[in-house]
């Protein structure tokens, strides 16, 4: 079998009334005990609409709070770019390929960057479970892709690792930093799972995922792989806003790295505000 | 890397008993913070923290975003130095994410320790006295922070809210308590500024022969020089410097009594003393109508320089550029050939260039000092590539740490400074910052690296050639 999806998205009628009817009528219902069908009810139904909306909320509300708080002080770590083309490129450059990581530490910043690069090629091939059509660069990309999914865990344990036996990082660590490090682990390993003994029916999935966007949610394939895989998906969404993880969003906003060194232009401290000029007759507090 | 810098052994509660001694009522009544801790003060700190997360987005977003990777950890001198973890700055700040997360997150107030939460305690506040006052926010941290996590910033706000509930170093309230007495930081009087500037003109007079002169509150003048009082009393080569560099340009210049001191130990702990005591230098600009304020060799005052328009209001009514530096000034006169100098005259040093952290990581001010030192020295070599520019380590008592009772910390975290030192087999460490200087000579006595520390005017002031201008 070749559960190559791409290749059969012609197939793939998932909002055809017909289609949701197979899964309306009810018919396995009865082979189900009841643990399962509460399972199905909540790990199907109900955990990914709490996750997507505290993911959301929670999210924007932690942004809220980094966007609302004041920058009284220019304070950009110098060298710094004077220009703000020139501080897209140094935003660029801490956000693509971190370059003060670098700095600090090449041997965490290999596995950092390559971790990271793993992570996002994983994330666009999943894409296509939320796309009809899928674009065309992620069906191309879909022939490179899982070689980034197999190599995921090295970085991964290589974190982990990192953490257990430097006694600079184990004095360091905490819950906050196990967790997340263990429940990506778990995500990976049920994930690659899928693809080598525990195969799940990725029609019936994309059935799934697209029925849940329309907020018309089916049954979800009847593997405890997959839900396993996808429940601890949803609790990593649930965790994101609340954890360290934080960091993808919120480097942008660090006054350190995103400041312009334009010492000789005035900056307006929005608490303790200061005329722009006095030869415009601006008076001195 | 690790050559130069090599990594020590944790050793848990090394540094716990390096305490600075507490502050005295005397300074904290002229500075108007409570003079002992006040009775509700875990009320009045946690307020405080949550006034400050909403006034600095820095501070909020640091106590956030920190993953705990570690890049850090082996960074800071005094981490390097002592061993002890908590001076890892991820460990520092630590000591306020713990705090800030009982009080003001979800998963702190929920989950408690398991997040990583801890009440605001007696012991915590012990450590916060401790630590905070065992980092002198050199930001070198934040060169290699993914994030740019910048611990300067938690350990000003830390700082700040002891200092609200009556928890401050003696020696930080007492520079401060100076400052607004007598203008400086050493708590000199106007007429023994003005006689030690008497006495240094005599000097160079007896020395080269010519009348430069070191003017005090003279209205008029160009220039207003603000140096660090230290240069005027401890490192006068530094201060014979600046004069000669005004002589040989032909601008006229002045000090003042009530501004005549430049660093901004405000910085340190609170906004508000920063805000006064920089209103003083534009005050004194302001009463002495002068064209020009130049900032000279000391560290955070150059940082405290660059702030001065977001702390107390537009610099305008003076000449552009502003703010001006001394290196910024004598590096553009040297690149104009206004001065005339011989370096033959310093041939017997050889002179490394120590970077302070703030002209470094906070100001930008890499090149100028290293242009003049070109310009005056011949035999001139830099430290290893990871100790200088931006990745330059602290002396080791910079940010109100240069007090006496906790030496032991001071001389391990210039430890590090003392090696790259050593490694180029230098006789003389210029330096532009009036703290490097009084502490970098005990650090290399202590690690017996024999090299003579002074300023990068001192080596003008020997090279430069008085009398007839090019």
């Amino acid at each position: 079998l070749k559960w190559e999806l791409t290749h059969r998205a012609g197939e793939i009628k998932i909002l055809n009334p017909v289609l949701l009817e197979r899964y309306d009528c009810g018919g396995n219902d009865d082979d189900m005990t009841l643990i399962g069908r509460l399972i199905t009810y909540f790990v199907g139904y109900v955990l990914p609409y709490v996750a997507i909306v505290v993911f959301l909320c929670g999210a924007l509300w932690r942004i809220w709070t980094w966007a609302r708080s004041a920058v009284p002080l220019r304070i950009p770590t110098t060298p710094a770019p004077d220009t703000v083309p020139g501080v897209i490129g140094r935003m660029a450059s801490e956000v693509l390929i971190f370059r003060s990581l670098f700095k600090g530490d090449r041997l965490l910043w290999l596995g950092g960057i390559a971790f990271h690069i793993c992570l996002l090629s994983v994330l666009l091939r999943h894409l296509r479970y939320f796309l009809y059509p899928v674009p065309w660069f992620i069906v191309y990309w879909g022939d490179i892709a899982p070689y980034f999914a197999y190599f995921l865990p090295i970085p991964l344990l290589f974190l982990l690792i990192r953490r257990l036996t430097n006694e600079r990082l184990l004095y360091i660590s905490g819950w906050a930093d196990w967790l997340p490090l263990l429940l990506l682990l778990s995500i990976v390993a049920s994930g690659l799972a899928m693809n080598y003994y525990a195969r799940v029916d990725l029609l019936a999935v994309k059935d799934y995922i697209l029925s849940l966007m329309v907020l018309k949610p089916v049954p979800p394939p009847a593997s405890a792989m997959f839900l396993t895989h996808f429940s601890l998906v949803m609790l990593l969404l649930i965790y994101l806003p609340f954890s360290k993880i934080m960091h993808l969003a919120g480097i942008f906003f660090s006054p350190t790295r995103n400041q312009r060194n334009n010492w000789r232009q005035v900056f307006v401290n929005p608490w303790d505000a200061q005329p722009r000029s006095v030869r415009q007759g601006g008076e001195v507090k | 890397v690790k050559q130069i810098l090599p990594v020590p052994e944790i050793k848990e509660n090394a540094t716990l008993e390096q305490k600075c001694y507490p502050c005295i009522e005397k300074d904290m009544t002229t500075l108007g913070y409570p003079t002992t801790r006040v009775k509700n003060w875990k009320e009045v700190a946690i307020k405080k923290l949550g006034e400050l997360l909403e006034k600095r987005r820095s501070l909020r977003l640091y106590l956030d975003i920190c993953v705990k990777c570690g890049a850090c950890a082996d960074k800071c001198q005094f981490f390097l130095g002592t061993g002890d973890p908590k001076n890892m700055p991820v460990a520092r700040a630590e000591l306020l994410r713990k705090v800030y997360k009982r009080y003001f997150t979800w998963t702190g107030r929920i989950f408690g320790r398991l997040a990583g939460a801890e009440d605001l305690t007696e012991e915590v506040l012990e450590e916060w006295y401790t630590y905070f006052y065992q980092c002198s926010e050199c930001r070198r941290c934040s060169v290699y922070c993914p994030y740019g996590i910048d611990t300067a910033e938690i350990t000003m706000a830390a700082r700040e809210i002891m200092t609200e509930i009556g928890v401050a170093s003696k020696y930080w309230s007492e520079v401060v308590a100076k400052v607004y007495e007598t203008g400086n930081n050493l708590g000199i009087p106007a007429p023994a500024w003005k006689d030690s500037c008497e006495f240094l003109e005599e000097e160079i007079k007896e020395e080269t022969g010519v009348d430069v002169r070191l003017p005090v509150d003279e209205k008029g003048a160009e220039v207003l020089l603000v140096p660090p009082s230290a240069d005027l009393f401890v490192n006068d080569e530094t201060m014979i410097g600046y004069a000669k560099v005004f002589h040989a340009a032909g601008v006229s210049w002045t000090t003042s009594t009530y501004a005549s001191e430049h660093a901004n130990y405000g910085m340190f702990n609170t906004y508000r003393d920063m805000k006064k005591i920089n209103k003083r230098i534009l005050d004194a600009a302001r009463e002495l109508g002068v064209k020009k304020i130049i900032w000279s060799e000391c560290g955070h005052a150059w940082r405290a320089a660059l702030f001065t328009t977001t702390l107390n209001g537009p610099m305008d009514f003076l000449e552009v550029p502003y703010p001006i530096h001394i290196c910024q000034f004598t590096a553009d006169l040297i690149k104009r050939g206004a001065l005339k100098l011989d370096k033959s005259a310093n041939d017997d040093l050889i002179v490394t260039y120590h970077d302070p952290c703030n002209p470094a990581r906070a100001g930008g001010l890499l090149e100028e000092p290293r242009e003049i030192i070109r310009a005056v020295v011949n035999r001139f070599i830099e430290m290893p590539a990871n100790t200088i520019r931006e990745h330059t380590v602290c002396c080791g008592a910079g940010g109100g740490l240069l007090t006496d009772e906790i030496m032991e910390v001071r001389m391990a975290g210039g430890k590090p400074r003392a090696e790259a030192c050593r490694m180029t087999g230098a006789n003389y460490l210029a330096t532009p910052c009036a703290i490097c200087k009084a502490q970098l000579p005990e650090v290399m006595k202590y690690h017996k690296v024999d090299v003579h520390v002074g300023g990068v005017h001192d080596l003008v002031s020997k090279a430069i050639q008085l009398g007839s201008r090019p």
